[in-house]
């Protein structure tokens, strides 16, 4: 693991591994939303509204799956103090941020016509919401810390703290009467026809790629960040 | 502790830290986990009728043969159940698609002093069931004998 976490190392495997992972997310994501759009079954009961689902449930699972990403590189960068877990978490934030906000926004698109509604004030939706906040609040402390000074260690504990929100957003439709339905997936099994469960997974596996490779872009640039700052201080030092 | 590395050290305040919080967390989810849920279930409605008048929502599945039109063909009435208890509802308005017997519902409104819960609106719940139209799974075939056995009926 610590090969990885040298920054050389690590920028000589992001090059070729950054394109691949965007093409082959964006050939999946692609694929999925034209079987989603013309080829999979209507819903017994929600009819065509149904095809949303392979857009909006990838997306929630990112959404949340990109803040636990943050909160897995805070911990490596408070504990360990790895120069690359502060960068790797910066990075994550805005992917993160855009799927919630896809999320929601489909979301409401299929509450309209499932539920009779736009928005309701429920567990799941809220929390959901509350993530979304969590996400501006991290990126605006994370560049308030590199534009300002101060100790990439603040925004680290802010994404530590924050994770609570994730099992809450997992379990509000279990512990509370929610007008969200409960998951459909668990470690027991499913309850989706396998017309709707496949072509999920892989939509997910999709967007994951997605996920990896801005990620992977956005820690290189930042990286690239940081050495011409570095350079441009060494050339201010040698001058004066 | 002092012969802990720096490194372990940080390791096990984090550790103390997410788990207290998580402790918090959950602690507050618990006191929340009635306050929180977005409607009454029948059982509750039953058992602790919310004032009269107080705007509340109440969940639970159509009952399955319970919904019929009022004689003045507007007002539709149904019952709302849990499998503990059931609630009868009224109420005249535009009905969500998915709104069938059998299937969930939140209604938004009043419990009247008669225990008849009069609804303003009405929602559609659905369950984390996700399943073909039947009729599209079919082939041509299949599809033939419906209808003819449909025109057979009739």
């Amino acid at each position: 693991m610590h090969a990885f976490a040298n920054p050389k190392r690590f920028l000589s495997l992001a090059r070729w591994l950054t394109p691949l992972l965007l093409a082959g997310g964006l050939l999946l994501v692609t694929a999925t939303s034209v079987y989603g759009l013309f080829y999979a079954p209507a819903e017994r009961l929600q009819g065509d509204s149904v095809r949303i689902l392979f857009i909006h449930v990838p997306t929630a699972w990112l959404g949340m799956g990109g803040w636990s990403a943050i909160a897995i590189a805070s911990l490596v960068e408070l504990v360990w103090r790895h120069p690359l877990a502060a960068i790797a978490a910066r990075a994550a934030a805005l992917p993160g941020a855009v799927f919630t906000a896809i999320c929601l926004a489909t979301g409401s698109l299929w509450g309209r016509p499932a539920w009779g509604t736009w928005w309701v004030w429920d567990g799941r939706l809220t929390s959901m919401l509350v993530l979304l906040f969590l996400y501006f609040g991290y990126m605006a402390l994370a560049q308030a810390v590199t534009r300002e000074g101060g100790s990439s260690r603040i925004p680290a504990i802010f994404g530590l703290v924050g994770v609570i929100n994730i099992p809450i957003i997992h379990y509000s439709v279990l512990w509370w009467y929610s007008i969200h339905q409960p998951p459909s997936l668990s470690m027991g099994g499913s309850a989706m026809a396998p017309e709707f469960l496949y072509p999920l997974l892989l939509a997910t596996l999709g967007f994951s790629l997605l996920f990896g490779g801005v990620v992977l872009a956005r820690m290189r640039a930042l990286l690239a960040d940081i050495q011409a700052e570095t350079r441009l201080r060494r050339k201010a030092m040698e001058a004066a | 502790m002092s012969s802990l590395k720096p490194k372990h050290q940080r390791l096990v305040l984090v550790v103390i830290a997410l788990l207290a919080l998580v402790a918090a967390g959950v602690l507050a989810a618990w006191a929340l986990r009635n306050q929180a849920s977005y409607f009454y279930v029948p059982a509750q409605m039953v058992a602790e009728p919310p004032a009269p008048e107080r705007a509340v929502r109440l969940g639970g599945m159509v009952q399955e043969g319970s919904l019929e039109t009022l004689a003045d063909g507007v007002t539709i009435a149904f019952v709302v159940g849990d499998g503990e208890a059931t609630v009868p509802v009224r109420f005249a308005g535009i009905v969500p698609d998915l709104f069938v017997e059998g299937s969930g519902v939140v209604a938004e409104g009043r419990l009247g002093a008669d225990g008849v819960f009069v609804a303003d609106n009405l929602l559609a719940k659905h369950d984390e069931n996700y399943v073909p139209r039947e009729l599209q799974e079919m082939t041509e075939h299949q599809k033939r004998e419906v209808v003819a056995e449909t025109e057979e009926t009739r």
